[in-house]
């Protein structure tokens, strides 16, 4: 295996390399670090982008130049963006950077499960900016699914370079004054999985807050109908401590969203009939997600909101992936209340109870 | 009067009619069970729970009785802030049940102080009074036992005359009658003596862990709390020590599904030394152990493993079976008491603080320290003395069977307890003139009648409650012991669409199984139940226990967080649908059914 400054491996990455490879490279790195089943994968550093850029532009013209721009100026802006774009896109990769995004590929390859085909990928931006740590970009970079090939692997990771350039991408930096020599970008290559069924998971309860048990939502094909908001989902809440699956809804799913099987794209279409009723989950499948959704809770020390999907591929046992987790705000920030104090003696509780107070046995 | 009624509500008492063919039911109960017009105006429910099946008249003591002594309990001797007693009335041969509840803050406020002082003398001196309760209770079994009913000789023996006892045997008729219905009476007293203030403390506890954890099972909550050495498995527990000496002893080939407990007990006495030292196990576990009635103890005709021995033989087969492959069928306390601890401390690590914590410890711990008595009062109380108690009834039933006033010794139980009395009397009078008592006719004709009736209302639908809906029900205790919530009344009056095969209760115990259904009214029908079938019954008895090793899930009408059904099920690991409300009328025996133990619902298949 070849090191480089260009590419890291997620499992070489936790969330402290943020700087290098962005926030979702990082998250990623963090997550396979916990021991969560994440799709293998990679990422082409914000080293790699600086050598491409400072090869392209070995005086910093472009950033110069953009830095000057009017945030409220969109004219202006997609004039000086167009053609820095089409540079990025058309240009030569360093030697170095290109043989280490093709070298780690080529290891992603050799694990595909569908031999004789170059192996799909993911490739996303993780953009990153050093005086930003919290500024979102999300939604302003792009992401290409489906991704076949090492050629068409370097157009892509150039195609997610070209997106900081974007005329949305642009204004919003300078509407924030962000400097532009501190941005840069990384991009993540991560095995495509085909997923039979896909879904949420919170290490608490969304509806009440409750951090005894796990609640999970799946419906087919991939998790963007369910967050799209386009079908029902199934829906499941687990106890931690017993492990029961203490409710257990299954929706009518009529859509689903799939990956178009010619190998680009997605497809939305109807349910077939006769899976439109069944479960998306066997209950093997909701015990394993939970365990591994409380193994990564445990990791992070505070409840998660995880994204996950099942292989269409894979054998059980090897099916379930995480695709990303994030620290559960909604109740989190929320200010609580304690539901009960210690009393003089156990018995008070009782007598307050049954004295006409209210449930919990009150803090009087 | 009608203003008040919410638009979807129950029936006004007044408003039902009498079941046809059975218009003389009241003549049964006392007139002090009757509904008043002013009853209209309260809210009650049908209790199911311990009342399933219409009443026979002597019957009916066994709610005047208990309602008597909770209501003294919780009203006059621990003065409850916020709750007096239970009524009850009778109507159509069933049993309506409402709370009377306390409102008034001032005098909440004044109830409250005495409550305090009363109620914290027993928790303070929990396990001391408790060991002292046990041993009142067992004195009161030891006492009904003792009572004789009187052999009425033509001549008095000698001994009356010769140590001048100046009293003759039809004195003791009355008064040995008499003794058993105050014994009776103070059973119930005892039984109510710990029992809301156990509730109370189980309440407390049960709702700080809905509060902090809204979406835990309510057999979670019941897993903390619940002991593993509960008497009530005791029963049980010596039926498999049974079938193990079975197999030991080589006569496990007489225990097989269907078996006829007289043939097997015959056969077992031709088997020489094995099958006498099997027959000895069998007597010493059967008292007390067989003193479990196949119900709650409520009905005379539930009788009891000791009068009939089907159950538990029926029981025997699978469990010989068990012991022949080697299988272990002891209960793994260590397991349970590990898994007990397991699972509180787990909840306890999810709370948020350290005082949290400190207030969880504290209800969990009276939760505990009550426990006992939750669990096995149910065995000293509605089953070991109630056996005993029917017994000394029909032992009267025989002499007025002797003294030519029934036709049944068994059809004592047609009377009232008042009526038992009367005919007493008759046979005293009769005895003490030489002549034959006057009612015979008279009575075995009101024998007849009630029966008769009995069979009529059987067939009656009885409405889950009566009267206008009120706006808040907060009674704890009606909420632990009947699972009455304000959402069991909005399920209950919403009446079941035509072509709807779903039938919701409780989710008591997770799991999903198809069966074919079992409907059983009576426990006296146990017997019926077959491998893997599912039991759908008004309410389920603890000591229907032997019978969840056969069934593959069950569903009930009634039932709460505490109805041992639910605890039970989970034991056997069976999926557990309770308190549907109406299960027995929507399903019949035969019809395929889906049990989904997760979601509480029942679905119809075929």
């Amino acid at each position: 295996m070849n090191t480089s400054p260009y590419v890291r491996r997620f499992a070489e990455l936790r969330l402290a390399d943020r700087p290098t490879v962005g926030g979702k490279g990082a998250s990623l790195g963090e997550l396979t670090f916990a021991g969560a089943p994440v799709p293998p994968g990679y990422v082409v550093t914000t080293a790699a982008f600086e050598a491409f850029l400072t090869a392209l532009d070995p005086d910093g013209e472009i950033r110069t130049a953009i830095e000057a721009l009017d945030a409220q100026d969109t004219e202006t802006i997609a004039r000086a963006t167009a053609p820095v774009r089409e540079r990025i896109e058309a240009a030569e990769l360093p030697e170095g950077v290109a043989a280490a995004i093709r070298g780690h590929y080529r290891d992603l390859d050799s694990e595909s499960d569908a031999p004789g085909e170059p192996a799909p990928v993911a490739v996303r931006s993780s953009a990153t900016s050093e005086d930003a740590a919290d500024a979102s970009f999300a939604g302003l970079q792009d992401t290409y699914l489906w991704v076949r090939g090492e050629d068409s692997l370097i157009e892509h990771v150039r195609r997610c370079w070209a997106s900081l350039y974007t005329v949305e991408s642009v204004s919003y930096r300078r509407r924030l004054g962000l400097p532009e020599h501190d941005l840069a970008m990384a991009v993540v290559v991560q095995r495509m999985i085909d997923p039979r069924c896909a879904g949420v998971m919170f290490t608490r309860s969304p509806l009440t807050g409750d951090r005894s048990v796990v609640a999970l939502e799946g419906s087919w094909g991939l998790g963007s109908a369910l967050v799209g908001g386009d079908v029902t989902p199934d829906k499941y809440v687990v106890s931690k401590v017993t492990a029961d699956i203490c409710s257990r809804t299954v929706s009518e799913k009529l859509r689903q969203h799939r990956m178009d099987p010619s190998g680009s794209g997605v497809l939305e279409e109807d349910v077939p009939e006769y899976l439109r009723s069944e479960p998306c989950l066997s209950d093997e499948e909701i015990h394993e997600l939970v365990r591994i959704g409380r193994q990564v809770e445990s990791h992070y020390g505070t409840p998660q909101d995880i994204e996950w999907a099942i292989s269409r591929n894979l054998v059980p046992g090897h099916n379930i992936f995480l695709l990303q987790s994030r620290p559960e705000t909604v109740w989190s920030n929320r200010e609580k209340t304690p539901v009960a104090a210690p009393k003089a003696r156990a018995f008070d509780h009782v007598l307050s109870l049954l004295g006409g107070a209210g449930a919990g046995g009150g803090t009087s | 009067m009608n203003d008040a009624r919410p638009v979807s509500s129950f029936p006004l008492p007044s408003e039902l009619t009498d079941v046809a063919g059975a218009e003389n039911w009241a003549s049964m109960y006392p007139y002090y069970t009757r509904f008043q017009p002013e009853d209209d105006q309260r809210f009650w429910f049908y209790n199911a729970m311990h009342f399933p099946e219409p009443m026979p008249a002597f019957d009916a003591v066994t709610a005047e009785t208990p309602y008597t002594a909770l209501g003294a309990n919780t009203a006059r001797m621990f003065v409850f802030p916020t709750t007096l007693g239970i009524e009850h009335r009778i109507v159509n041969g069933r049993v309506y049940i409402t709370a009377n509840p306390v409102t008034d803050p001032a005098e909440i406020q004044r109830r409250l102080a005495l409550f305090s002082e009363r109620a914290g003398h027993y928790y303070e001196n929990w396990d001391e009074l408790y060991q002292g309760w046990v041993t009142r209770i067992t004195g009161l079994i030891d006492e009904v036992q003792r009572i004789e009913v009187p052999r009425l000789p033509e001549f008095e023996d000698a001994d009356v005359i010769f140590q001048a006892k100046g009293v003759a045997q039809n004195h003791y008729l009355r008064e040995n009658y008499h003794r058993l219905m105050d014994l009776y009476s103070k059973m119930w007293h005892h039984h109510s003596e710990f029992l809301m203030l156990g509730y109370g403390a189980y309440v407390v506890f049960f709702e700080f862990c809905k509060t902090s954890f809204p979406e835990i099972p309510d057999q979670d909550v019941a897993r903390m709390v619940a002991g593993i050495d509960v008497i009530l498995y005791r029963p049980d527990d010596e039926l498999k020590k049974l079938a193990k000496l079975a197999v030991e002893y080589g006569v496990d080939d007489l225990f097989v599904e269907g078996c006829d407990p007289d043939k097997v007990l015959a056969a077992l006495a031709a088997r020489g030394d094995d099958g006498r030292r099997w027959l000895t196990a069998l007597d010493d576990a059967r008292e007390p152990w067989f003193n479990m009635s196949t119900g709650a103890g409520f009905y005379h005709h539930h009788r009891s493993w000791n009068d009939d021995l089907t159950v538990p033989f029926a029981a025997l087969p699978r469990y010989v079976d068990q012991a022949r492959r080697g299988e272990l069928l002891d209960r793994p306390t260590e397991q349970l008491r590990a898994e007990r601890e397991r699972i509180a401390q787990e909840y306890r690590s999810l709370l948020s603080g350290e005082d949290e914590q400190a207030a969880f410890d504290q209800m969990l711990g009276l939760a505990r320290a009550v426990f006992p008595f939750i669990e096995d009062h149910n065995f000293y109380c509605e089953h070991y003395f109630t056996t005993k108690f029917y017994g000394k009834v029909r032992e009267f039933g025989e002499l007025l069977r002797d003294q030519g006033v029934l036709a049944d010794a068994e059809d004592v139980f047609q009377l009232s307890h008042t009526e038992v009395g009367q005919a007493l009397t008759d046979v005293m009078l009769a005895w003490a003139a030489g002549t034959k008592p006057v009612g015979s006719t008279r009575v075995q004709d009101t024998v007849t009648e009630r029966r008769r009736m009995l069979e009529t209302l059987a067939g009656w639908s009885p409405p889950p409650a009566l009267g206008p809906v009120p706006e808040a029900l907060n009674d704890p205790a009606v909420r632990m012991l009947w699972g009455i919530t304000a959402e069991t009344i909005q399920a209950w009056s919403t009446p079941a669409v035509a072509g709807d095969h779903e039938v919701r209760g409780f989710a008591a115990s997770p799991g999903v199984v198809e069966g074919t259904a079992r409907v059983l009214l009576s426990a006296n029908d146990i017997g019926q139940v077959r491998e893997g079938e599912v039991l759908v019954c008004p309410v389920t008895a603890p000591s229907w226990g032997p019978v969840f090793g056969k069934i593959a899930a069950a569903v009930s009408d009634i039932g709460g967080t505490m109805s041992h059904a639910a605890i039970v099920a989970r034991e056997y690991g069976l999926p557990a649908v309770v308190g549907t409300g109406h299960a027995t009328k929507r399903i019949t025996t035969g019809q395929r059914l889906r049990v989904d133990g997760d979601r509480g619902i029942v679905t119809i298949l075929d």
